[in-house]
């Protein structure tokens, strides 16, 4: 598609050139659609949370708030306890991230590069862990951290299994096992990633006198940030968004899916203490407070994407994930 | 490679031999997964399976089980034949990904080969078009089923209140068309479903892309040369190269369809297991479920990867 010099070529109208032309205007019109149907919901959220609740009613009243509050933002802030748990949410996703991100690379190293017994098998075991639907294990999970215990070791010291729950230690074990949320994803998708770079590169440290996992850390390491940048925010903001574990472990501690999900209760609680003007909780309440709960939800992580965007991308299309 | 063996015999002490030292190097790097599956994963998938052939009671330093009746059968029998919900939520579920996975991968297709050509503002489309793999996941998703208001703006829901167009267009295919109801039907709940269809498809389009990009422009360049058109291209190039991804790209929709927090099916086992507490029966349920979805991804798989072509095989 080189632009060509003026002067030299003649504008000639042809059929293939007025069938590129409407190719384009087709093109165009989809790609605007969807990206519209993408950031459609993004903005009535947006402008949702900025409504006061009589214009949720009112019919008049669109997209564009006519009672224009930040009131919403006021009680979602104190109802989520939005702070706190935002630097305890952020903690949490960043450990795991970067934990099952070490994990995960190790594992599709050795699945990549490395023959040794039953490799095909444990492969399909990654296979096998990728489409076990993870609420198969949830209540043994449960379980096994409410009565933590590792071959009685734990037992001996303290006299009975502990309990794990409302503390981060599930979610360190299951990242650094590679046993977390999609974790099987992971390691399909950079064994694909690892199996496509030339070989020479670690052969010549190899013969240069680097032992194996010096040239993992040294070679490997550096020639794949796109990709480790991509899947540490796939595992970030799965994280972050993922009410399945974080309800199931932590329940007096808030982070912000468990917050996001009891939001419109919370606040209700807080109204009625004060002597009860509402007597109902109304779906339009509940919708605002939802809106604005996800609008801060989402806003740390659209910071995020906007500055990773460039590698996610790159990562994404030098992973060749081919069969 | 001559010496097969992980061993060798050197000054009379048996030692690691160059494939053998390969292989510690494999599974010392594949050893937090190894870990991870044998120690947690594994025994967590047998747990699951004893607690549905028993009946728990939670006690404060530990659970109890007991076997269920029936031959421990009992919650297998109940789930299936006592539980009202239970069957029409299951074929609900397999019905739906029977319609979504099709839409969804003719999409994400169309949508991946439109990306990979080169136009202005690509760059930002490819942003915006990746931000639901982002945005729509978790709790969100959750939440947005749920909320009355948005699904009432959704672009969903706003077509739906267009539905007259919408039937008068499927009322004008039914009559000047020979296309059979269901096909219409079908492509009408495709139109109407678009919102979710595309939510649902971001890492399948991250996925084609990645695939088109991998493949060797010099092929193209080649059959140019010998005068195919670009159709043809399409068809002989580039639909055999993508073949093995949309095997991939269909398992993974599958799954990703099936075990969805918003799937109804989902729901119930979670509320019937922290809901109702019923821990064997709501085990059972699960078991049920995977068991079917392992039986139609194998028929899927097998059908697909019949057709699949591989460039070099490894």
């Amino acid at each position: 598609m080189k632009a060509r010099p003026k002067n030299h070529v003649p504008h000639r109208i042809t059929a293939a050139k007025v069938g590129r032309a409407l190719w384009s205007i087709v093109r165009g019109v989809i790609i605007i659609g969807i990206c519209f149907t993408i950031l459609q919901p993004l903005f009535v959220k947006l402008s949702v949370s900025f409504m006061s609740e009589r214009d949720l009613f009112d019919s008049g009243v669109k997209y564009i708030p006519k009672h224009f509050t930040l009131n919403n933002y006021r009680l979602a802030l104190k109802g989520m306890d939005y702070w706190r748990s935002l630097l305890r949410t952020f903690l949490l996703s960043g450990g795991v991230a970067l934990l099952q991100l070490c994990s995960c690379m190790l594992a599709a190293y050795g699945f990549a590069r490395f023959r040794f017994p039953f490799k095909k098998l444990l492969f399909a075991c990654v296979i096998l862990m990728l489409i076990v639907p993870p609420q198969i294990i949830m209540l043994p999970l449960f379980m096994h951290f409410r009565f933590f215990d590792i071959l009685g070791i734990i037992k001996a010291v303290k006299g009975g299994p502990i309990s794990l729950l409302d503390s981060y230690w599930p979610f360190v074990i299951q990242a650094v096992t590679c046993t977390g949320f999609k974790n099987g994803l992971f390691i399909y998708m950079l064994r694909q990633f690892f199996k496509g770079m030339p070989r020479e590169l670690e052969e010549a440290a190899f013969v240069d006198g680097c032992t194996k996992l010096k040239t993992f850390t040294k070679i490997i390491v550096p020639s794949s940030v796109p990709m480790m940048v991509t899947i540490f925010l796939f595992g970030f903001v799965w994280q972050w968004m993922d009410s399945f574990y974080t309800s199931l472990y932590l329940k007096g501690t808030m982070v912000i899916p468990v917050a996001l999900d009891s939001l419109a209760a919370s606040v209700y609680n807080e109204y009625s203490n004060y002597g009860g003007s509402m007597n109902f909780i109304s779906p339009g309440y509940i919708s605002m407070m939802n809106n604005t709960g996800t609008v801060l939800a989402m806003l740390p992580l659209i910071v995020l994407y906007i500055v990773c965007q460039r590698y996610f991308v790159e990562g994404i299309e030098r992973s060749g994930i081919v069969g | 490679m001559k010496n097969k063996g992980y061993f060798k015999k050197a000054n009379g002490k048996w030692r690691l031999s160059l494939l053998g030292r390969e292989a510690l190097a494999g599974i010392g790097f594949a050893l937090p997964f190894l870990i991870g599956f044998f120690g947690l994963f594994l025994p967590m998938i047998v747990k699951s399976v004893s607690y549905s052939f028993s009946n728990m009671s939670v006690e404060s330093t530990g659970y109890v089980l007991t076997r269920a009746e029936k031959n421990g059968l009992e919650h297998y029998i109940r789930a299936l034949t006592i539980d009202p919900d239970f069957n029409r939520m299951l074929l609900q579920a397999i019905v739906d990904m029977f319609t979504k996975v099709p839409l969804v991968i003719i999409f994400s297709f169309f949508m991946a080969n439109m990306l990979n050509q080169k136009f202005h503002g690509r760059a930002i489309a490819r942003s915006i078009l990746f931000l639901p793999v982002i945005l729509t996941s978790g709790v969100v998703l959750g939440l947005e089923s749920s909320d009355l208001l948005l699904t009432t703006l959704s672009p969903a829901e706003m077509s739906n209140t267009d539905f007259s167009t919408i039937l008068n267009i499927s009322a004008l295919l039914l009559k000047y068309t020979d296309l059979p109801a269901s096909a219409i039907n079908f492509l009408a709940s495709a139109v109407n479903g678009i919102y979710n269809i595309i939510i649902a498809s971001g890492v399948q389009i991250l996925i084609f892309l990645a695939g088109l990009q991998s493949i060797s422009p010099s092929l193209y360049e080649a059959s140019s040369m010998e005068g195919a058109t670009a159709w043809e291209n399409f068809w002989k190039i580039t639909f055999p190269m993508i073949s093995p991804l949309i095997l991939v790209n269909s398992i993974y929709t599958i799954i990703d369809s099936f075990t969805s927090e918003t799937n109804a099916i989902m729901k119930d086992i979670k509320d019937t297991i922290f809901g109702e507490v019923k821990y064997g029966l709501g085990s059972a349920m699960a078991w049920i479920y995977f068991i079917c979805i392992g039986v139609i991804l194998l028929i899927v798989g097998g059908i697909i990867s019949r057709h699949v072509f591989y460039n070099d095989e490894r």
